[in-house]
C-alpha cells in the first residue's frame, strides 16, 4: 500500500537556553539525529523510548508543530518539511493530534460541544451541528454530553473529547501522543479498545507515541523504538516481541514489572 | 507484630458528608511491604495520607483507630499526635518535582527533618545526609547536596527523596506513587532501591500504586480499594494466583501484559461494577442502621 508519511534523515535541533553565554548564540542541542522511515497507509505505528528519547518531538515534527532543521517529511506526497503557515494549512486538517492531558488541551470554559466544533468552524465546514454529534456517536458518548464543562467529566471520558475533536474533521492521519497513561488501567483499556475500532472505521493511519510496551503490543502493528534521537529499531510488533534486535529495547522489556510475581526481573 | 496497624478507619468529606474511607482494616509488619492498590479515587493516597496525619482538611475521620508501633494516635492531642508521626514515620512522594523547593539547595531539604524533628547539629546532619547520599548511590554526593532540584534528572530526585525519608531511621514509610512519574527503566532502578533499603533498615512499608505490576514486585501482602472500601486483603502470592474478589480480578485482566496482549487490558466490566456498587450501598445501609 501507497505510504502516507516517508520521513528521511529528519534532523532537529533546539537552542539550549540553559547554556547560553549572556552575550551571542545559545548552543544548539541536537534533538532528533537523522531519523528515517516510512508509515504505509492504515498502519497503527508504535513509537517508544524512554524520557528525552525524542519521541514527543518526532510527534510534533510529523504534524509540523515543530520545523525540522534538516531532512524531509512527506505527507501523502507531499513535502511538508518547510511549508509556511498558509501553505500547511489546508493539509492540517487532514493531520490531527491526540494530547497527553485532556486537562490542560480542552478548554475549561467551553462546553463539549464548542470543544469539538472549534476546528470544524476553523477548517471551514458546514453542518457543524451535525459533525459533532456524530463525532459524540463514534467515541461512545451520549449527545447531551454536548452540553457538559470538562471538569464534569471523568478522565476516559475527557480523552474521548480529545478523540472526537481530532476525528471530526476526518484526518488520515492521527498522532497520539501518551493519551492512555494519566488513565486508570480499566479507562485506558477502554481508549485503546475505541481507538483500534475507529481506526478500522475510519480507515485512519496512526501514530501511537508510548512510554508502555504492552499497551503498544496491545494496539499496534509497527513500532520504532527511539534511544537518544536516534532509531535503534524498527520492527514489526510480533518480531520485536520475539527477538528484540537492539540491547536497548531489550532494557526496555526486561524492566516492565509483569503482573505476576514469579517474573525474573534481575 | 504489626508495627502499623488500622481499625475501621472511616473518612468523609465535611459538608456533603460523601464517604472517603468504609472501615477500612490493614496492618503491616516491621520488614513488611504492604500495597494499596486500587483505581484513581479509591482511597488509596487517603489512607496513606490519614496514618502521616496529613489529609486534606475538607476530610475528616469519623471512627476507626490507627495505631502505630501500639500507640492509638488518634486518641493523642494533636502536638503530641504530629511530634510521634514525626519521629517514627516518613513519606517517600509521587512528583520529585513539586515536593522539592526549587529555590534551596538539596542538603537542607535533606537535613531539615533532623534539625528540626530530632534536633540534631546541623554538622551532624550534613555528615548523616552525605552518608545517605552514598547509600542510594548518587555519584559525586557532595556536588549533588550544593545543587538545586533543576539541575538533577527526575531518577536522582527521587533518590534524594528516598534518602531524605530513611534519614531519620523511620519504623515506617509510606510510599505513595513513587515511581509514577519515571520511566521503566528508570522504575527499576528505584523500585530495588526502595526494597534494598526498606529490607537493610527493617521498615515497614505502606506501598500505594495503581500498578498492579510493580505490586507484584515489591509488596508481601496488598488491600484492593474500591470507593474508599478494602475489597480484598490478602498475600500477593495468592492475590496472583486466584484474587478472590470479581472487581480484583477485573483489574488484574485490564493491567497491560505484554507477554499476553490478548488476555490483557480487558475493561472491567459493567456487570462487576455494578456487584461492587451493590456491596458499597449494602455497606452504607448497614452503617447507617449499625
Amino acid at each position: 500500500m501507497a505510504d502516507l508519511y516517508a520521513v528521511q534523515d529528519l534532523r532537529l535541533s533546539l537552542p539550549d537556553m540553559t547554556r547560553k553565554p549572556l552575550l551571542g548564540p545559545a548552543p544548539r542541542i541536537e534533538i532528533l539525529k537523522g531519523i528515517s522511515f516510512t508509515l504505509p497507509k492504515g498502519e497503527i505505528l508504535g513509537i517508544v523510548g524512554g524520557s528525552g528519547s525524542g519521541k514527543s518531538t518526532l510527534g510534533c515534527a510529523m504534524v509540523r508543530l515543530l520545523e525540522p532543521t534538516g531532512g524531509h517529511i512527506r505527507f501523502d506526497g507531499h513535502d511538508i518539511t518547510h511549508l509556511d503557515e498558509p501553505t500547511l494549512r489546508p493539509l492540517r486538517r487532514r493531520f490531527q493530534m491526540i494530547f497527553q492531558d485532556p486537562m490542560s488541551s480542552l478548554n475549561p470554559r467551553h462546553r463539549v460541544g464548542q470543544i469539538i466544533a472549534a476546528p470544524l468552524r476553523l477548517h471551514g465546514f458546514t453542518d457543524i451541528q451535525a459533525k459533532v454529534a456524530d463525532a459524540l456517536d463514534h467515541v461512545g458518548l451520549a449527545r447531551p454530553f454536548a452540553d457538559r464543562y470538562p471538569h464534569e467529566l471523568s478522565g476516559g471520558q475527557r480523552q474521548r473529547v480529545g478523540i472526537a475533536r481530532a476525528i471530526a474533521l476526518r484526518p488520515e492521519f492521527i498522532l497520539a501522543d501518551e493519551i492512555v497513561s494519566g488513565l486508570d488501567v480499566s479507562s485506558q483499556a477502554q481508549v485503546l479498545n475505541l481507538l483500534e475500532r475507529l481506526v478500522r472505521e475510519l480507515g485512519l493511519t496512526l501514530a501511537f507515541i508510548s512510554h508502555d510496551l504492552s499497551v503498544i503490543r496491545r494496539l499496534c502493528s509497527r513500532v520504532l523504538v527511539l534511544h537518544r534521537g536516534e532509531i535503534v529499531e524498527n520492527a514489526p510488533v510480533t518480531d520485536l516481541f520475539a527477538a528484540p534486535k537492539a540491547a536497548y529495547t531489550r532494557e526496555l522489556l526486561d524492566a516492565i514489572p509483569l503482573p505476576d510475581p514469579d517474573q525474573v526481573w534481575a | 507484630m504489626s508495627f502499623l496497624t488500622v481499625t475501621n478507619l472511616s473518612a468523609r468529606l465535611k459538608g456533603t458528608g460523601f464517604p472517603i474511607l468504609r472501615r477500612v482494616s490493614l496492618s503491616v509488619a516491621a520488614g513488611q511491604v504492604h500495597g494499596l492498590v486500587g483505581e484513581s479515587g479509591a482511597g488509596k493516597s487517603m489512607i496513606g495520607k490519614a496514618v502521616l496525619g496529613i489529609l486534606p482538611s475538607s476530610v475528616e475521620i469519623t471512627e476507626g483507630r490507627i495505631e502505630l508501633d501500639g500507640v492509638d494516635l488518634l486518641s493523642l492531642p494533636l502536638k503530641e499526635r504530629r511530634r510521634r508521626i514525626g519521629a517514627t514515620a516518613a513519606l517517600i512522594p509521587q512528583d520529585p518535582l513539586t515536593a522539592l523547593n526549587p529555590s534551596r539547595r538539596i542538603a537542607p531539604q535533606v537535613t531539615d527533618r533532623l534539625v528540626d524533628i530530632l534536633g540534631w547539629a546541623r554538622a551532624r546532619a550534613n555528615a548523616r545526609a552525605l552518608e545517605l547520599l552514598h547509600e542510594v548511590q548518587i555519584p559525586d554526593p557532595e556536588r549533588v547536596l550544593r545543587s538545586y532540584p533543576h539541575e538533577l534528572s527526575g531518577g536522582m530526585r527521587q533518590r534524594i527523596l528516598i534518602a531524605s525519608a530513611f534519614a531519620a531511621e523511620p519504623k515506617l514509610i509510606v510510599a505513595d506513587e513513587p515511581t509514577t512519574a519515571l520511566d521503566v527503566t528508570v522504575q527499576k532502578q528505584i523500585l530495588k532501591l526502595i526494597a534494598e533499603m526498606q529490607a537493610r533498615h527493617g521498615t515497614a512499608l505502606l506501598f500505594v500504586t495503581h500498578d498492579l505490576g510493580v505490586v507484584s514486585k515489591v509488596c508481601q501482602s496488598l488491600s484492593v480499594l474500591y470507593g474508599g472500601m478494602v475489597v480484598e486483603d490478602t498475600p500477593v502470592r495468592d492475590f496472583f494466583r486466584a484474587p478472590a474478589h470479581a472487581y480484583s480480578r477485573a483489574l488484574l485482566a485490564a493491567t497491560p501484559k505484554y507477554t499476553d496482549p490478548m488476555a490483557s487490558l480487558v475493561p472491567v466490566p459493567e456487570a462487576v461494577i455494578a456487584g461492587v456498587q451493590a456491596e458499597l450501598a449494602a455497606f452504607d445501609r448497614g452503617a447507617r442502621h449499625g
